[in-house]
């Protein structure tokens, strides 16, 4: 597979101009609406327990009571909550995704990253959020990133895998570039920007690099791959950005939580406060949004 | 796949326009002698903006006179420091009306808000503050042992497609180092030169330091014609030129051209692409195409010419044609009904002589002055559309196989003004560029400027660097 080069100069310059469109009126009312519906409410902290995953499911299916604001597309969880999100989101149609491969770091043998995976298909994930090895990335060794990805992809049969590259780990553009192409010519379904547990997380030009490489694959193959974007994205202006550049690089059937999803737990709630100040004209205030 | 599209995000500021606006001479507006005023319209809704006066020979010799009495009598013998303070309090200004003048520069010659606004417009500013920076240094400018010594009254004469920001790359270096200018802008685009001069005259310039004679191209002529100048600063095309050497020819006035330019982007298979197709684009269709160092020619390697005539195609199609005050606009309006026929007779030519063309797919609003993103393939070096600028959003593609040949089409033109190279290799592009006849050579990127950078051209682009240390050392004797 042929490499690509990447230039960082054009790269940020074209991304920035994206993310800064004027997104107003009619799109800005439907691309919040969008933004909602593509997000997988996370939570993935030491302290999580069976209440707080509860908790995180109601919200999932109505972000705001007493609003027609729509439900987020997924619920995104450790293995170990996997069953409690099922049984809470049981009849409606948000989808249980889960970490798995060791995950953030990916520091383990691939038979635990497996077992991993095997687990949260097995308690009912839809989705499986897995990482790259980016030692062996880094390391030259992309026979062994494929290899585990397929070796993954192989175990979740039909369900959707996610393949969290860690961009943040990559070191340059053009290794970001070369990490998304391995991984759709691995057999990700999508690929994802970041765990969320380091320093850098998804940014506009990586997100650019991403979107460039899913064009790519689409012009070659006619297979539409998916995009996630993880980690910092915190506010309204930010998705919007975001969206910009899926539209304008990507298009428009990539608008869709089929494609495209924002890993994200406190995006939401700024995404219902601007929602409302869309549609009645002022702000509300923030202790009338649920926190979880 | 199409894009989804944005729903109308207007720029909301309107600038304070007056109905009437005089010459800007000894610091006070005046009418005309000949009692004209032409009108100067928005070229995207064929409206009226304001009437401005017409400035004829005694207007000019008159601008000329008052540019005099301010050289010799406060601008040249001030300390270098106190000009400085006078540029800064103008590129502050610049700076703190930066929307204003943005909306005014858009309506005024069709371009998008968002390139007014992001580019035009601070770039502008950027000058004002680099040179001011620069008038109490300029003894760092000359060779040791020389002082630096102003010429005298300088005729600036600016084009139609970067109105404020070609003003100011002519009066902020010439007034740094000590001389006054009377400036000419173009006829279709006043206003923001008019901006200017109000700005000037609150941040309290010397009455007489900088002029503003708005007219035609027979202002222009006679401001050129006229002996009191000691130096002109031309930008615009070549055929004014050469009448302008012409004009000035055995006089001892000096003169800088930064004239037209057919540039060539040369794109190598290795080229970092989804970034090189961006580049491109942004080279060509980057103010309608209105930009005398615009990537006209595209010269791609023939082992990447099919993808990147479709990738192309495809990127063309998303652009936004429409409203120059729509935030999410990238190609606003033709600048003049005349510059719109002759990029459109340049265009048939073109099929004429058979190449083929290929245009965005989109409408265009009922009003204004529009034109479609286009570019050419099957382009022979002899047809016109591959010799000719023709200063619209049209882009002449052909093919190469060796760096050889690529050197030797791109140099295959009368100017010399710009090129760009596209390969992740650094020993390509230092190569590739050696070999190119032209002022800038942007690598790996398109249309990037900075004031501390020289700009200009060779051969029929003109002679003299605007920008940088270049640029002040042709307003010093």
């Amino acid at each position: 597979m042929k490499r690509v080069c990447v230039d960082a100069v054009m790269l940020e310059s074209r991304s920035n101009e994206l993310a800064a469109r004027s997104i107003k009126g009619e799109t800005k009312r439907a691309w919040i609406d969008l933004a909602i519906s593509c997000i997988d409410l996370t939570t993935l902290e030491g302290r999580d327990s069976p209440g707080r995953v509860r908790s995180l499911c109601a919200k999932a299916r109505t972000p705001l009571p007493g609003s027609d604001a729509p439900s987020v597309a997924a619920v995104c969880v450790y293995p170990n909550f996997v069953g409690i999100a099922r049984r809470a989101l049981e009849g409606s149609a948000i989808r249980v995704a889960s970490v798995a491969t060791a995950f953030p770091a990916g520091q383990s043998e691939l038979a635990v990253k497996l077992a991993d995976t095997e687990q949260a298909l097995g308690a009912g994930a839809d989705e499986i959020d897995m990482v790259i090895d980016r030692g062996a990335f880094l390391s030259g060794d992309e026979d062994r990133v494929v290899a585990e990805i397929r070796a993954v992809k192989d175990r979740c049969g039909d369900r959707h895998l996610k393949v969290i590259l860690e961009t943040g780990e990559l070191g340059s553009y053009t290794a970001i570039r070369r990490a998304c192409d391995l991984a759709l010519e691995a057999g990700a379904d999508t690929i994802k920007s970041s765990t969320g547990k380091i320093g850098t997380n998804a940014t506009f030009p990586t997100a650019l690099a991403m979107c460039d490489a899913l064009a790519s694959f689409f012009r070659r193959t006619g297979v539409r791959r998916g995009l996630k974007l993880a980690g910092g994205i915190r506010n309204t202006k930010q998705a919007l950005g975001y969206l910009a550049i899926l539209n304008e690089t990507l298009g428009e059937p990539w608008l869709d939580p089929g494609s495209f999803r924002f890993g994200a737990s406190a995006l939401l709630d700024d995404l219902l406060m601007q929602r409302e100040r869309v549609r009645t004209g002022h702000y509300t205030r923030p202790e009338r949004i649920p926190k979880d | 796949m199409s894009s989804s599209p944005y729903a109308a995000a207007p720029e909301s500021t309107r600038p304070r326009i007056r109905d009437e606006y005089g010459l800007f001479i000894g610091g006070t507006w005046s009418a005309p002698q000949s009692g004209r005023y032409d009108v100067t319209i928005d070229p995207a809704r064929e409206e009226p903006i304001a009437r401005v006066a017409y400035g004829g020979p005694d207007d000019v010799a008159r601008a000329i006179r008052s540019a005099r009495k301010a050289y010799e009598r406060w601008w040249a013998p001030m300390k270098p420091a106190t000009r400085a303070k006078y540029l800064f309090r103008i590129a502050r200004a610049i700076t703190e009306r930066s929307r204003e003048i943005a909306v005014l520069e858009s309506m005024d010659g069709g371009k998008p808000i968002r390139e007014a606004r992001d580019f035009d417009v601070p770039m502008a500013a950027a000058h004002f503050f680099y040179y001011a920076g620069w008038a109490d240094k300029l003894e760092w400018v000359l060779r040791a042992g020389r002082r630096p010594q102003p010429l005298g009254v300088c005729g600036a004469i600016v084009p139609w497609n970067f109105p404020l920001l070609m003003a100011a790359w002519k009066i902020a270096p010439a007034l740094a180092c000590g001389n006054t200018v009377v400036l000419k802008p173009a006829e279709t685009t006043p206003m923001t030169a008019l901006l200017l001069a109000e700005i000037a005259r609150d941040a309290d310039l010397p009455p007489g330091v900088l002029n503003v004679v708005t007219g035609d191209g027979a202002t222009g002529a006679a401001l050129v014609a006229h002996p009191g100048l000691d130096k002109v600063a031309f930008t615009g095309s070549t055929e004014v030129g050469r009448e302008i050497a012409r004009a000035l020819a055995g006089r001892e006035t000096r003169l800088t051209l930064e004239l037209g330019g057919k540039a060539a982007h040369i794109l190598f298979e290795d080229a970092p692409l989804d970034q090189a197709i961006e580049g491109v684009v942004r080279g060509i269709y980057f103010n309608q195409g209105h930009v005398c160092c615009a990537g006209s020619r595209l010269l791609v390697e023939e082992s990447i010419l099919d993808e990147t005539v479709a990738r192309l195609q495809q990127r063309i199609d998303r652009l936004r044609v429409g409203d120059p005050l729509d935030k999410n606009t990238d190609i606003g309006a033709i600048n003049s009904r005349a510059q719109l026929e002759r990029i459109d007779e340049l265009v048939r030519s073109g099929v004429e002589q058979g190449a083929t063309l290929i245009q965005q797919r989109c409408d265009l609003p009922e009003r204004g002055y529009f034109y479609r993103a286009s570019f050419f393939t099957n382009v022979q070096s002899s047809h016109r559309i591959a010799r000719e600028e023709i200063f619209g959003p049209v882009l002449a593609v052909m093919s190469f196989r060796t760096p050889e040949e690529a050197i030797e089409k791109a140099n295959d033109t009368p100017y010399g003004l710009s090129a760009g190279v596209w390969t992740e290799r650094g020993s390509t592009n230092m190569a590739v560029a050696r070999g190119l006849t032209a002022g800038v050579v942007w690598c790996n990127t398109f249309n990037r400027f900075d004031p501390a950078s020289p700009f200009g051209g060779f051969r029929e682009s003109g002679f003299g660097r605007e920008g940088g240390v270049h640029g002040l050392n042709e307003y010093l004797a």
